[in-house]
Parts: structure tokens; C-alpha cells; sequence
């Protein structure tokens, strides 16, 4: 690993200041940074340890939950509020990763984790992740556990956040601190496809910070499911992943949250599917075809085609679980 | 790194014979640390690690207790917690696997949690109790964790045990050690390229059957 300076400073003031000197990051819990680190991927001239500030609570807001950025995967994914309120998100977190690292990995760094493929990996290979220009290996190279959605000829690498998923089916907000103060986005517009510049993964700026995410309070916990499918049954990247929320009345369905996982440079809401599931009957039928219009607009690759059957088969699997249906 | 307290093992026993390069190497920059380093800087840098520390000392100080024993320390900041344990402190039970996190042979306990002791830097443990394989067994009274690894067989070549084991504590102290498929789901993240995992699982739960403390 090449040689760091390394700072923790107790004040968020002063990590903000810090961020502004270039080949600076952010260290949280590390477990993506470190490994980036030692594949010569990342290489940072000073990291920021920021476990020193108070960002680690979990606490009732008004209509809803704020997640401090520092509380652990394993932290959200036991908290009584989370499992009770959002189980989703529980569901979601215990799917990411494995127990060990649930334990390192925090909110904000969960975020950050690069999008990322073998080609970013290797750094005897090109990428324009990795280095702008150089072109895209897995183009047409090995591509299947790639893109179908929202891919550019630059970069087709997916997004491997499960917890992600489930933050933006929920409706979440990030909480960003800068120099000029506190500013809010919705998770769904945190994370960024690839176009003409797939090294930015997300719309954090260099001197900004992640303090905390915000879920609204909703009508979804009593009819809702994470489904990840993978290769081997525990501790694997998603092939593909979906997180279904349904609000039921006597059922007829009164609104729907769905969004997909393994298959964009992001996590992909499906707004179409969810519009055209309300009003609906909760049954088969209707999440079949809330899963046909899911899967308008995707292409395969190479080595993925899989994925075009897989996703809208897991759609109505992850819909038919959150309804109760089996 | 460097022990400021003469280089003395962490039970107090005399350093190893069987490697006097390491030894040397060890003592001599410790030498050169306590003679570069003013004592004041040295407290100053313990109580505040900033900007000033950083830009001076190619080394930071460490304060960690690891199996009951309290360290001070200097290290690089890119030293993992896993060099530190292996190649600084002779603390070899803890293994490198893969060294990127996939395997889980590094696994230790900081603070009462498991984590992967390779991803993990070692200044991001400053002022944390860390529990590794040789802080389990009470003297010569084995854990009841290694009692039920040894009784069900759960090793075959043995390497990835003490991640296994130290995995196997926590899960059972996490509470998720409830039947056969909650074991398998929350010790994923511990490779046995032997597969041993069915007598794994049986350790495991038979320790949880069992009710003691772990």
C-alpha cells in the first residue's frame, strides 16, 4: 500500500477543511477503501478518519427515522426502530456483505463504496472508472455480472449497495454538509450513471460530507420484501436484487415502492412499475405486468442476457413475498 | 512499529530466540524511534492526532489492549491491524487468508465485535480492546467454542480455524446461532476450503445448546 498521511480530527468543521487539500478521502469504517488501497485501485495522499464525530445514533424524527452516516450496517440492521418501522431496509442490510463486515461498514461508506466491476479491480487493464480514457474492458469482455439499465459505451459497471436499494425504494434523504452549511437530496438522485464520466460515481462534491439519511415515515412495513439473487446463497454480489414495498387496502393495491439492485450504475427505481401497480388488484397477474413494463428499455451484453429473464422473474417473486402471497 | 515498553512480548515473556534478524530489526528501530521521538511530542500526538502530528511523524502513536494487555505503540498509518497482530507483535494465531476481506481467516473481535482484522487499519483501533484467538483459552482451559471444534472435528487442515472460531463466538453472542440455517447465513463469511462447514455448524450449536458463557 502506498504511503498515506492520516488525520482524525473531532470537529466536522474541521474534516470539511481538510477535504479541500487534493488526493484527500474520507476514512469511515474502510472496508471498500482499505481493499481499493491495497489493490493500488485508490490511492490517496492523506485519509480523514471521521469516527471521531458524533454521527453514529439512530433517532425518531418528526414523520420519520434519521440514521446518523456513522452507524454500522450491523447497528441499522438490529435497531427495533429499523425492524419495526423498515424492515426493508433490515432485510436489505443482513443481504449486504457478511457479518464481519456488517460490522466495520458504515451508512455514509456503504454509500461511497465504488461502483465497481473486475475491470476497475485490475489495474493492468483499462477502465474509464479507473482512468478516464482509457476505454471500457468489460464492453467486450467478460460482462455478466454487468448493466441492463442506464449504461453508456464508457462504463457498464453496477452498483453493489443492497442497502442502497432499499434507501431509495424508501424514499430516502441524504443529509450533505459542506463549507456553505447543510444541504438535502433525495437518495434516488445521490448516486450518478456512467455517461461521459463514469469516475464519478455520485453527486457528493470533493469537500462535502455525508452526516446522516432521513426515511420517511410510510404505510410499508407490513408488506414488504428484499430478494437477492446471487451465486452461492450468502455473501455474494447480487446478480440481481429487488426491494418491494407495498401499501394494501382489502387487497387492492394503494401504492407501491420497487427498485432494483445489480443491474444499473445505481440503484434503479422502477417509477412505471410502481405507477402502474396502484389501483391494482394484489395478485400475480398484476405484478407480472408491473414487471414487463419494469423491464422496457434494458439490454444485454455478451455474457448477461440472463439478466432480462432473471429481473422481471424476481420482481414478481420479491412483489408476491411482500404481499403475503406465499 | 515500535514497543516502547523494550520490546517485551505482551506476557511479559522474553522475545523468541528463533528468529534474532527480527529481533534485531525490532530493537534497533525502536532505538532509533525512542531517540527521535521527544516524549512531550509523543504525549501531545497520543492526546490529538491532527494535521501538525501528521505532517511531522512519518509514524503516529497507538494506544491498544489486545488479550488484556495494553500497548503503546508507533506505527505507520498503513499498517492493518492484521500486520500489526502477525508481523509486529508475534501474535500469529490470527491468519491472512485472502488479505481483502473475502475469507474471514483474520478474524478478530474488536470492543466484543467481529471484524475482519486484514480490512481493518490498525490506527483506526486506537484506544479499542481487541480479543484474538490467543486471548480466548483461560490459561490451559481451552474455550468452550475450541473444546467443540476439537470434539466435532471442525478443521481439517486447520487454517482458517482461529477466524472460524473467533466468527463462532460472536455469532453465538450476537444471538444468531438459532438453528442450522441462521449459523450458515451469519458464518458466510468465514471460508473453509476444506469443508468442514457441517462440523462447524455442529460446534457451533452445540455451544449454543449448551448455554455457557462465551
Amino acid at each position: 500500500m502506498k504511503q498515506f498521511q492520516y488525520i482524525r480530527p473531532s470537529t466536522q468543521q474541521s474534516v470539511i477543511a481538510a477535504l479541500s487539500q487534493p488526493g484527500t478521502k474520507i476514512i469511515a469504517g474502510g472496508s471498500n477503501l482499505v481493499d481499493l488501497m491495497k489493490h493500488g485501485v485508490m490511492t490517496p495522499d492523506k485519509l480523514v478518519d471521521i469516527n471521531k464525530l458524533p454521527l453514529r445514533t439512530i433517532t425518531p424524527i418528526k414523520n420519520g427515522l434519521h440514521i446518523g452516516a456513522l452507524a454500522l450496517n450491523s447497528q441499522v440492521a438490529e435497531d427495533k426502530q429499523v425492524m419495526e418501522k423498515f424492515p426493508l431496509l433490515s432485510q436489505a442490510l443482513n443481504a449486504g456483505a457478511s457479518a464481519q463486515l456488517r460490522n466495520m461498514a458504515t451508512v455514509g461508506g456503504n454509500m461511497m463504496q465504488r461502483t465497481r466491476c473486475p475491470y476497475f479491480y485490475d489495474i493492468a487493464l483499462p477502465c474509464n472508472k479507473r482512468n478516464p480514457g482509457s476505454g471500457c474492458g468489460a464492453l467486450e469482455g467478460f460482462n455478466r455480472m454487468h448493466a441492463i439499465f442506464g449504461m453508456s459505451d464508457k462504463c457498464i459497471a453496477v452498483h453493489p449497495s443492497d442497502m442502497a436499494v432499499a434507501m431509495t425504494a424508501l424514499d430516502a434523504t441524504v443529509i450533505i454538509a459542506g463549507k456553505k452549511g447543510e444541504r438535502r437530496l433525495p437518495f434516488g438522485e445521490f448516486h450518478r450513471l456512467p455517461g461521459d464520466t463514469p469516475q464519478l460515481d455520485n453527486n457528493l462534491a470533493k469537500d462535502e460530507l455525508i452526516v446522516a439519511v432521513e426515511i420517511p415515515t410510510n404505510n410499508y412495513a407490513a408488506h414488504s420484501y428484499y430478494l437477492k439473487v446471487r451465486d452461492r446463497a450468502s455473501y455474494a454480489f447480487a446478480l440481481v436484487s429487488v426491494a418491494a414495498a407495498l401499501d394494501i387496502d382489502n387487497g387492492t393495491i394503494r401504492s407501491a415502492r420497487l427498485a432494483m439492485g445489480g443491474v444499473a450504475h445505481k440503484p434503479w427505481r422502477l417509477t412505471a412499475a410502481e405507477k402502474a401497480l396502484v389501483g391494482k388488484p394484489a395478485t400475480a397477474a398484476s405484478f407480472e405486468q408491473a414487471a414487463q413494463l419494469a423491464m422496457q428499455g434494458a439490454k444485454a451484453f455478451k455474457d448477461n442476457a440472463f439478466k432480462l429473464k432473471l429481473a422481471p422473474a424476481t420482481i414478481v417473486e420479491a412483489l408476491t413475498h411482500a404481499a403475503g402471497l406465499v | 512499529m515500535e514497543e516502547l515498553n523494550n520490546g517485551a512480548l505482551p506476557d511479559g515473556q522474553e522475545q523468541p530466540a528463533g528468529n534474532p534478524r527480527r529481533n534485531f530489526l525490532k530493537q534497533s528501530t525502536l532505538l532509533t524511534a525512542v531517540a527521535l521521538t521527544p516524549g512531550v511530542a509523543v504525549k501531545a500526538a497520543e492526546n490529538h492526532v491532527d494535521e501538525q502530528v501528521a505532517a511531522v511523524f512519518e509514524k503516529l502513536p497507538l494506544n491498544i489492549e489486545i488479550n488484556g494487555t495494553k500497548h503503546n505503540l508507533l506505527i505507520e498509518p498503513r499498517v492493518t491491524l492484521l500486520d500489526l497482530l502477525r508481523e509486529q507483535l508475534d501474535l500469529t494465531g490470527t491468519k491472512k487468508g485472502c488479505d481483502y476481506g473475502q475469507c474471514g481467516a483474520c478474524t478478530v473481535h474488536v470492543d466484543g465485535h467481529r471484524v475482519n482484522s486484514c480490512l481493518t487499519l490498525a490506527m483506526m483501533v486506537d484506544g479499542k480492546k481487541v480479543t484474538t484467538i490467543e486471548g480466548l483459552a483461560k490459561g490451559d482451559e481451552l474455550h468452550p467454542m475450541q473444546e467443540a471444534f476439537i470434539k466435532h472435528d471442525g478443521f481439517q487442515c486447520g487454517y482458517c480455524t482461529p477466524g472460524q472460531i473467533m466468527s463462532a463466538v460472536a455469532c453465538v453472542r450476537e444471538g444468531h446461532a438459532n438453528s442450522e440455517m441462521e449459523i450458515r447465513e451469519y458464518m458466510s463469511g468465514n471460508i473453509c476450503r476444506c469443508g468442514a462447514y457441517p462440523n462447524i455448524v455442529n460446534a457451533i450449536l452445540e455451544v449454543k445448546a449448551g448455554g455457557q458463557q462465551v
